[in-house]
């Protein structure tokens, strides 16, 4: 296994107009990739099994992140898995082939929408089981403290998985051992269709969920997950600190995921399809809904980067029109590929 | 050449050694190298060996996240009833990982863990729970029953490229007995005879190698011949090894510290009755622990477990001998 070829995100520099716009690029991108999963299940249905997650309204937060890595860093994430790679420039068309479950894919399709990795890039990969990857990270975090080189592992999770006991083990190990880790927990405010305040007690309190770091004696702080600037100065910060040996830091960004928890659960012969968002097919808040796509990190970040002159409309149709490209052709790339053999399903299981 | 040491040290003995050629093995655990004398601590240092707080998730889960990173943990964990409190992570995390990602990362570690505490440590720290780890894909288990084995198989166990499941026994941890000089890898799926026979083959694992070897010492007295075989890793397991011996003895009894339904010896049955059928001359004897949780008090505790009486019976009945008053 070859590890510590991360795409450079240049984080150690300041956003610069050129980041700026790269930035905006891999948003659009992971927009454009998630909406073209979710069309999947009704342009051609039964092409995707199982359950995807996506990262729409998440796209800020990831990118703001991802972009302060340098080589050698690694990341690690749940399976709502699919933003992270696309930032750290895992080929869209691997990754559609894998969630159109093709012998082309990423992992040749034994993985699926949940389970992408590509540690080439620095991705370690996506586990299924809320919250159990976080002691993956630390121990990646471990290994990245021995070697002394400065890396820093990166771990996205959602609100959900800080009820997890993995979360608590994992935060106070990394915090006595002074790991460097960055724990990123996007709170969506929904665990699965569970409000928040309905099984956290921070929320409950109205607290923060950052919160938590207090008990573990850790930094933690909360951030604006719809601003990718405000992410990655915090991300800055956080890495900076795990690099200088001063240990980890839960990141709680507030993002909105623009979806809903997943594509629909049923049994064969039943389409699947995206049902509505849980904020109106469960609590009727539909005003709730309505106001998070207002806020719609994307578009937002155009506007903005528009209005201070940092991208020309022009420019800006011109790259959305390139990503729309690229996953077009990377639709087409996982619709014409062929499914794996069957055997395949015993080539992998030791190493 | 060889040396004589106890189980235990023959354990720390091969930690040690690939230790020393590798500096990516790693060694932690609860209440181990808490202190600066620590053996381990001083010859590997704190990046190295270090003492984890009572969280099983985290230690399996970090072993595996240090394992996707390039390093080759080993994780001592005690008690085999404590990778329960991390069931996911021990079945359902690094094992499957290989695979999801067609062998682009792999996990090497070793989860280290003792069973069958037998002697009053009542019902909750004496089970015998291989047996539900032998059929995850992805995870090798290892058993080893005497000190050489013990060496062998954890060298084995650390070089390999997957996650392994090292249960040693208990019981044995102070048995003496004589471990090669030098590099000692036991390779694994492959079963080792422990004793040659010929009128019946016996199968059994960890501390019932030697309730087997003692029952088969006894019938020798009396004119039988007994094979002991001792699968020495039961995940993979050397079916081969077991069929070819029944081939030649035409009956099989199989001794396991497991309860019936979730022991090795199920496993091992139902592949004979598969594959080695015709070589039956008697219907296959299962001798293992019955039914039960394991007890407290000692004549309780001893009622359950199998015993060199109960597998002495349990031959006499397969080759239809009379029983021998005691």
């Amino acid at each position: 296994m070859v590890v510590g070829e991360t795409v450079d995100g240049g984080g150690r520099d300041a956003l610069g107009p050129e980041r700026l716009v790269w930035m905006y690029t891999q948003m659009y991108r992971i927009r454009q990739f998630e909406e073209r999963v979710k069309s999947t299940f009704t342009e051609h249905p039964g092409t995707i099994r199982g359950h995807t997650h996506l990262a729409d309204g998440a796209e800020a937060s990831i990118v703001g992140c991802i972009a302060t890595l340098a080589p050698g860093d690694q990341v690690l994430s749940s399976y709502r898995c699919h933003g992270y790679p696309i930032a750290l420039g895992s080929d869209t068309k691997l990754m559609m082939a894998e969630i159109y479950g093709k012998a082309t894919g990423l992992c040749g399709g034994l993985g699926g929408s949940m389970h992408l990795y590509d540690p080439a890039r620095g991705f370690l990969g996506g586990s299924g089981i809320v919250g159990q990857h976080l002691p993956h990270a630390a121990g990646a975090a471990w290994a990245a403290q021995i070697r002394r080189r400065g890396e820093v592992v990166v771990c996205f999770f959602g609100d959900g998985a800080s009820k997890q006991g993995a979360f608590h083990e994992s935060l106070n190990i990394a915090s006595l051992w002074k790991l460097p880790v960055v724990y990123v927990m996007e709170n969506n405010r929904y665990n699965a269709s569970t409000r928040s305040d309905q099984e956290d007690a921070n929320a409950a309190a109205g607290e923060p969920l950052s919160t938590k770091a207090t008990a573990y004696s850790m930094e933690g702080t909360t951030v604006d997950g719809g601003d990718p600037v405000a992410v990655h100065a915090t991300m800055v910060e956080a890495l900076a600190r795990a690099r200088a040996g001063e240990g980890p830091t839960l990141v709680e960004s507030l993002v909105y995921r623009l979806s809903a928890h997943g594509n629909l659960i049923a049994p064969p012969g039943v389409p699947l399809h995206y049902p509505e968002h849980e904020a109106i097919a469960i609590f009727g808040n539909r005003a709730e809904y309505e106001s998070a796509l207002r806020g719609d990190p994307v578009p937002r970040f155009r506007h903005r980067l528009v209005t201070d002159g940092v991208l020309g409309a022009s420019d800006a149709d011109a790259l959305e029109a390139a990503a729309r490209e690229e996953i077009d052709e990377s639709q087409r790339f996982a619709l014409d590929s062929r499914l794996p053999e069957p055997d395949s399903g015993l080539a992998y299981v030791y190493a | 050449m060889s040396h004589v040491i106890p189980y235990v040290a023959a354990i720390h003995e091969a930690i040690r050694e690939e230790m020393d050629r590798d500096e990516r093995v790693l060694y932690f655990g609860q209440n181990m190298a808490t202190s600066p004398d620590d053996p381990f601590l001083q010859a590997f240092g704190p990046d190295r060996v270090r003492v984890t707080p009572i969280s099983e998730t985290a230690e399996i889960g970090m072993a595996t996240g240090a394992a996707m990173a390039g390093y080759r943990p080993v994780v001592e964990l005690y008690m085999a009833e404590f990778t329960l409190v991390a069931a996911d992570q021990v079945v359902n995390e690094g094992s499957r990982f290989h695979f999801m990602s067609r062998g682009a990362v792999s996990v090497p570690m070793v989860m280290v863990a003792g069973y069958g505490f037998t002697c009053g440590w009542a019902g909750q720290h004496t089970g015998s729970l291989y047996g539900m780890f032998m059929g995850v894909p992805g995870l090798k288990v290892a058993m080893p029953s005497t000190p050489a084995d013990a060496k062998g198989l954890m060298t084995t166990a650390i070089r390999d490229d997957n996650p392994v499941l090292y249960f040693h026994h208990y019981l044995l941890l102070l048995t003496e007995g004589e471990v090669p000089d030098g590099e000692h890898a036991v390779p694994f799926g492959v079963a080792d005879v422990k004793r040659e026979g010929s009128d019946l083959t016996i199968v059994a694992t960890g501390h019932t190698v030697h309730t087997a070897l003692a029952a088969a010492e006894t019938l020798a007295r009396r004119g039988v011949s007994v094979e002991v075989i001792d699968p020495r890793t039961i995940a993979p397991l050397d079916v081969d090894t077991i069929l070819a011996s029944v081939a030649r003895t035409g009956h099989l009894v199989l001794v396991d510290q497991a309860t019936r339904h979730a022991s090795v010896a199920a496993v091992v049955a139902a592949e004979v009755a598969e594959l080695g059928f015709s070589s039956l001359e008697a219907p296959i004897s299962m001798v293992t622990a019955l039914d039960s949780s394991i007890a407290y008090s000692q004549p309780v505790e001893d009622y359950v477990l199998p015993d060199e009486h109960k597998v002495v019976t349990a031959v006499e009945k397969t080759l239809g001998l009379a029983p021998v008053p005691a």
